[in-house]
């Protein structure tokens, strides 16, 4: 009876190596190519890519125009939230970063002030840590704002964030949980214009359907949704006029490493001054409404701009 | 290690004992958060799974649809959920309800399936009805695996109820998505170990209820001659809460 | 649904990050679980201790382990490893109590039996209690497997690719077909696993093959081993005779 076990046994030790020298293959060969960026491929440019679809369009568009002139990309697109990849971006694991230069410049100095986009985005350059270049700013922008629905604008006369004043009904602000803290957040509102809100009603998804669906449902009156959301084709929502400069301007900006010679920085600045500001709306409606993949959305731009 | 350090500042710092985001509120919210859901999925459960114990009808389906059930990501059904009706607490609770039902189902069947038959047939003997069987001889003698499945229930729902605060104002998971927002790691690390001490408060409690409402008999019956045991598979008693901790792994 | 048809190579693609990242953790926390659980079951004094540790792991809510884990480690933010870890803490804490059962279900007798013919306590393990726990054993390792590959979902927070990807991409451009198909695959993903597993067993332990087909299909849905220790046993008389 035993002696039958043996040959399990043997079978079942052979499994376990194996999945053992698998699984040590796998450690040392980094499965979702993260830290591929070896040292070998010297030629090789890492393109990176927040985990928000509009951003992967442009890393995408920068990864498909650095292609076309020749250049190796491997793309690690989708790679989570500021936090996880911004310290991959300041090691230099990665060369080319679609940027906002507004929300960036807040997290690298939070001693910073607004200003125009000029302003803004020299602040940034100064406030990168060496290594780091910012390429030419675009024109297109996705930025924070304060936003209600058309029918609440009309009803209380809304033009600017300032004319929340003549709301008379409690407001319920929604949006990620971080808005509640950062310095466009409520308590701005209560400081600076003496908005008394509600209460604060968390929202993960980034100014995504979802809040857009909350302040339909009158479940929030005042959200956070970036200027760029295809949201605001619909003529349904209404973004508040930030004439104090509340929020800061947040341009789209190339952070390159230092292996991103001129030829590739030209490249990076031609592609980025076709991205205009509908350009960018026009881009992510594509994802939103037409339900098209990155990639496609990209070569399709880019070559409508004879840029490929 | 000095996140700990921090993290246990952040637990007794004063500033997190008042106002709408207080540690004491965030905590009653959880709890009652968890409470609603296992009743919800109890509800739903524990019936079905009295029927399918009792009848023995239905098992297979069970068992093939408890596992995929197991394997449905919470995360995808809440946002797919809160994206058809809107913020608010209704979406957490349908997706942690379905995360809530399999355990207390699959605890409700084994439980009856485990007596000895034996024990049934005399009921049925002594002229009992079906009714009396289930109320009288397989509820109170399913308990111990009841509570089991429960237990593992609740200690999957408090963790994953910080999910709530995705779509809603509501739970110590605000701590977690807004320490991991705003990078204070003291804050999310804080509100894990008040996760953490709920689901040790629960076990306990779990434990407690078993010790009280297990019947003296179930204990007192205990096999003793592992030899003579019937054509079905009887319990194998420990103590009543050696016994409900084995179902924990039923995640 | 006409996402679906055009992306079914992306969905292919995150299946494949799916399998590199939960099949390294569901081995794992079965080697790593057998040390363990043997001691949870060989010592009383240890069995306490060791089972309400690894009890309490699985209460650590999933999301802050992901990303504290990094800084404890000192792996890269963004490393796959981080999820491998973190998904293998969770596996071991299922699976060091089953261990433990599973070697509890073992007859005495039969171990009885096994010193007098002169097996050490080594070879006792390998040669008897391992192979007779070997259905309790193989229950706990399912629903590891299944509750691995949900949770590796929640990886797509933290920037590692996975199935969860789809959820995060689809919540944000509001494509529900995109978020179906991503629990869709997942939950499919898992029930192949289980039925490999299923598979696995039987080829590995083809003794059980007349008698535990019942009862270990039972146990994928939920009492491990509650629901097979009885039967084991029955099985491990049976051997013994």
């Amino acid at each position: 009876m035993f002696t039958a076990n043996r040959g399990r046994l043997a079978l079942i030790g052979a499994v376990a190596v194996g999945a053992v020298v698998a699984l040590a293959g796998c450690a040392s060969g980094d499965p979702l190519g993260s830290g591929s960026s070896s040292s070998a491929e010297s030629s090789t440019l890492v393109v990176g890519s927040q985990d928000y679809y509009s951003n992967e369009i442009i890393a995408e568009i920068y990864a498909q125009a650095l292609e076309a002139d020749g250049f190796t990309v491997d793309r690690q697109f989708r790679i989570g939230q500021r936090e996880v990849y911004l310290p991959d971006i300041t090691s230099g694991k990665i060369d080319v970063f679609p940027e906002y230069t507004g929300d960036l410049l807040q997290v690298l100095d939070d001693t910073a002030t607004s200003g125009t986009p000029d302003a803004v985005y020299s602040a940034l350059t100064k406030a990168l840590p060496s290594g780091l270049q910012a390429l030419d700013r675009a024109d297109a922008s996705d930025q924070n704002t304060w936003t209600v629905t058309k029918a609440f604008a009309d009803k209380y006369n809304l033009t600017d964030i300032a004319s929340l004043k003549n709301v008379t009904e409690p407001i319920t602000v929604g949006g990620n949980s971080e808005l509640e803290t950062r310095p466009y957040g409520p308590t701005a509102l209560s400081d600076k214009y003496g908005i008394v809100t509600a209460g604060f009603k968390p929202v993960e998804d980034g100014g995504g359907p979802l809040t857009v669906k909350a302040l339909e449902d009158g479940d929030i009156q005042l959200a956070n949704i970036y200027t760029a959301s295809p949201a605001f084709d619909s003529g349904n929502l209404v973004a508040l006029e930030d004439p104090d400069g509340l929020f800061f301007p947040s341009n789209v900006v190339p952070i390159v490493s230092a292996k991103v010679d001129d030829k590739a920085a030209a490249v990076l600045n031609k592609v980025n001054a076709a991205l205009t500001a509908d350009t960018l709306v026009a881009l992510n409606a594509q994802s939103v409404n037409d339900q098209l993949a990155a990639d496609k959305i990209a070569t399709e731009w880019l070559k409508k701009e004879n840029l490929i | 290690m000095n996140f700990f350090a921090e993290a246990l500042q952040w637990l007794v710092d004063p500033a997190n004992y008042v106002g709408l985001n207080a540690i004491p509120l965030r905590l009653a919210q959880h709890l009652g958060f968890t409470v609603v859901t296992l009743v919800i999925a109890s509800a739903i459960a524990i019936p079905l799974g009295f029927l399918i114990g009792h009848t023995g009808r239905g098992r297979s389906v069970a068992v093939a649809s408890a596992g995929a059930f197991r394997a449905i990501p919470t995360l995808g059904l809440l946002t797919l959920v809160a994206l058809s009706i809107g913020i608010g607490l209704n979406a957490p609770y349908i997706a942690l309800t379905v995360l809530a039902v399999p355990p207390i189902l699959a605890g409700a069947y084994t439980g009856f399936e485990a007596i000895d038959r034996r024990t049934i047939d005399a009921a049925r003997a002594v002229g009992m009805s079906e009714v009396q069987i289930v109320r009288q001889v397989e509820v109170p003698l399913g308990l111990p695996l009841l509570i089991g499945g429960l237990r593992s229930a609740a200690l999957q729902v408090v963790a994953t109820a910080t999910l709530a605060a995705y779509v809603a104002d509501f739970g110590l998971g605000r701590y977690l998505f807004a320490g991991l927002k705003t990078r204070d790691y003291a804050e999310m690390l804080g509100g894990s170990i008040l996760v953490i001490l709920m689901a040790l408060a629960l076990e306990g409690l779990f434990a407690l209820t078993q010790r009280f409402v297990v019947p003296r008999g179930v204990l007192a019956g205990r096999p003793t001659d592992i030899r003579t045991r019937s054509s079905r598979p009887r319990p194998v008693m420990e103590s009543a809460i050696e016994e409900g901790q084995k179902n924990v792994h039923s995640k | 649904m006409t996402w679906i048809w055009a992306n079914l190579d992306l969905i292919w693609d995150r299946t494949l990050d799916h399998v590199v990242l939960s099949v390294p953790a569901i081995v794992l926390s079965f080697i790593i679980a057998l040390p363990i659980g043997w001691l949870a079951h060989r010592y009383r004094a240890s069995r306490g201790v060791i089972l309400t540790v690894v009890g309490l792991l699985y209460a650590i809510p999933s999301l802050p382990l992901f990303i504290i884990l990094p800084i404890i480690v000192g792996t890269s933010t963004r490393s796959p490893l981080n999820l491998v870890i973190a998904l293998t803490l969770y596996g071991v804490a299922l699976m060091v109590r089953v261990v433990a059962d599973g070697l509890a279900s073992v007859d005495l007798d039969v171990r009885q039996s096994a010193s007098a013919v002169g097996f050490s306590t080594w070879t006792e393990f390998w040669q008897v209690e391992l192979p007779l726990s070997g259905p309790v054993l193989l229950a706990g390792l399912r629903v590891v497997a299944v509750s691995t590959v949900s949770l590796a979902t929640v990886g797509a927070v933290i920037g590692v690719q996975s199935l969860g990807s789809l959820f995060t991409d689809g919540f944000q451009r509001g494509i529900q077909a995109e978020i179906i198909a991503g629990i869709v695959a997942t939950v499919v993903l898992a029930l192949v696993f289980d039925a490999l597993l299923v598979y696995a067993g039987r080829l590995l332990m083809p003794w059980t093959r007349s008698r535990a087909a019942t009862t270990v299909t039972d146990n994928a849905a939920g009492s491990v081993s509650t629901a097979a220790t009885p039967a084991s046993e029955n099985r491990s008389r049976e051997i013994a005779r």
